[in-house]
């Protein structure tokens, strides 16, 4: 007959684990990291004047942002639910009309074939001292928007799946049909 | 008449709790997975604004922090309401971020300096002129990647 092990006592075991449970419920937090990622534009030597690049007024879309939180695009008081649409329009300039951006064509190579594109344009955020950072956060929120709607658009068509679905070759190709460029103005002192 | 015994000798039979170690793992796995270790203590409150063109932080150790908000209230007599900004585990001024940055590019590896993101974990309620302060410290040290940090939007 098999000899009886005498059973281990473990009554303190659910004692420990709570002491470890608890450990990890004060030292830790719920909330995830994520936001909205952005590339700021590299500083400006000391030695050299701020100067005014040159840009055809056709390639630049001005987004202002006022004090009150109001929306001005292109010199046109807006709401922030247009801006997506506006943008997506600007960039793709799909008529070839004249107030939107040059259209360039170039071959992208398989399976994009030849492409018209907007190579040239910018979108400038313009923000006052006083605008509150949501509505900043909103702005930049749609403009990455619009071009993640295009740049997903593009994915569907030429490879029949989602732009987040592509491996990074692919995504990086078209990322070159519609490159982000959002550009923040040099902070200006408005007034004295 | 039946006799009512003061001293019941009856013993309660033991109740089994050898399942409950188990159970208290399970939530304390649950707990390990779903949580993440908090990074400092906060002097700041704030409420991050809301975004949908959200991207995951991937590698913590290449992030680091800058918190803006207001002083919460057991710093608020000392501070007062005025938004400030929080370094690792202290308040600083505007000026300390370029060295800030610089001391702790310069403790990562070498590979890893160029992979460098800036978290601004900044209240909704602030005003872009600090923000834009901010922006302009980390252009001058170089730390280019940054990252708003929000929350999930669902719906406007």
């Amino acid at each position: 007959m098999a000899k009886k092990i005498p059973q281990i006592n473990a009554s303190s075991m659910a004692d420990i684990s709570f002491l470890l449970l608890i450990f990890f419920l004060v030292t830790t937090s719920m909330d995830v990291n994520q936001g909205l990622a952005r590339r700021l534009p590299a500083p400006i030597p000391p030695d050299q004047k701020v100067e005014d690049t040159d840009i055809n007024k056709r390639n630049l879309l001005v987004v202002k942002i006022n004090s009150a939180n109001q929306l001005m695009v292109q010199g046109e008081l807006k709401d922030i639910k247009q801006l997506k649409e506006d943008a997506k329009k600007f960039i793709l300039n799909e008529n070839d009309d004249s107030f939107y951006p040059k259209l360039y064509e170039e071959d992208f190579g398989e399976p994009f074939g030849t492409i018209r594109y907007t190579k040239e344009h910018v979108i400038s955020v313009q923000n006052d001292v006083d605008t509150q950072y949501q509505v900043y956060v909103n702005v930049q929120n749609e403009l990455v928007a619009a071009y993640n709607e295009l740049r997903d658009e593009c994915a569907r068509k030429y490879f029949h799946m989602g732009y987040n679905e592509l491996d990074e070759d692919n995504q990086k190709r078209i990322q070159k049909i519609y490159p982000q460029k959002i550009s923040e103005a040099e902070p200006k002192n408005y007034g004295n | 008449m039946a006799k009512i015994r003061r001293n019941d000798k009856r013993e309660m039979p033991a109740l089994n709790t050898s399942s409950l170690p188990d159970i208290i793992f399970m939530l304390l796995f649950f707990f390990m997975s779903v949580t993440s270790m908090k990074e400092v203590t906060y002097k700041v409150q704030f409420t991050t604004p809301q975004a949908t063109e959200l991207t995951k932080l991937e590698k913590k150790s290449l992030v680091r922090y800058i918190y803006v908000g207001t002083p919460t209230a057991e710093f608020r007599k000392q501070y007062g309401a005025e938004t400030r900004i929080q370094l690792d585990d202290a308040f600083a001024d505007k000026s300390e971020i370029g060295d800030f940055i610089i001391n702790e590019r310069s403790a990562m590896n070498e590979q890893d300096q160029g992979l460098m993101t800036v978290s601004i974990k900044a209240d909704k309620e602030t005003r872009m002129g600090v923000i834009s302060d901010i922006k302009q410290e980390l252009r001058r040290a170089y730390a280019l990647k940054i990252s708003y940090a929000a929350t999930q939007r669902t719906s406007y």
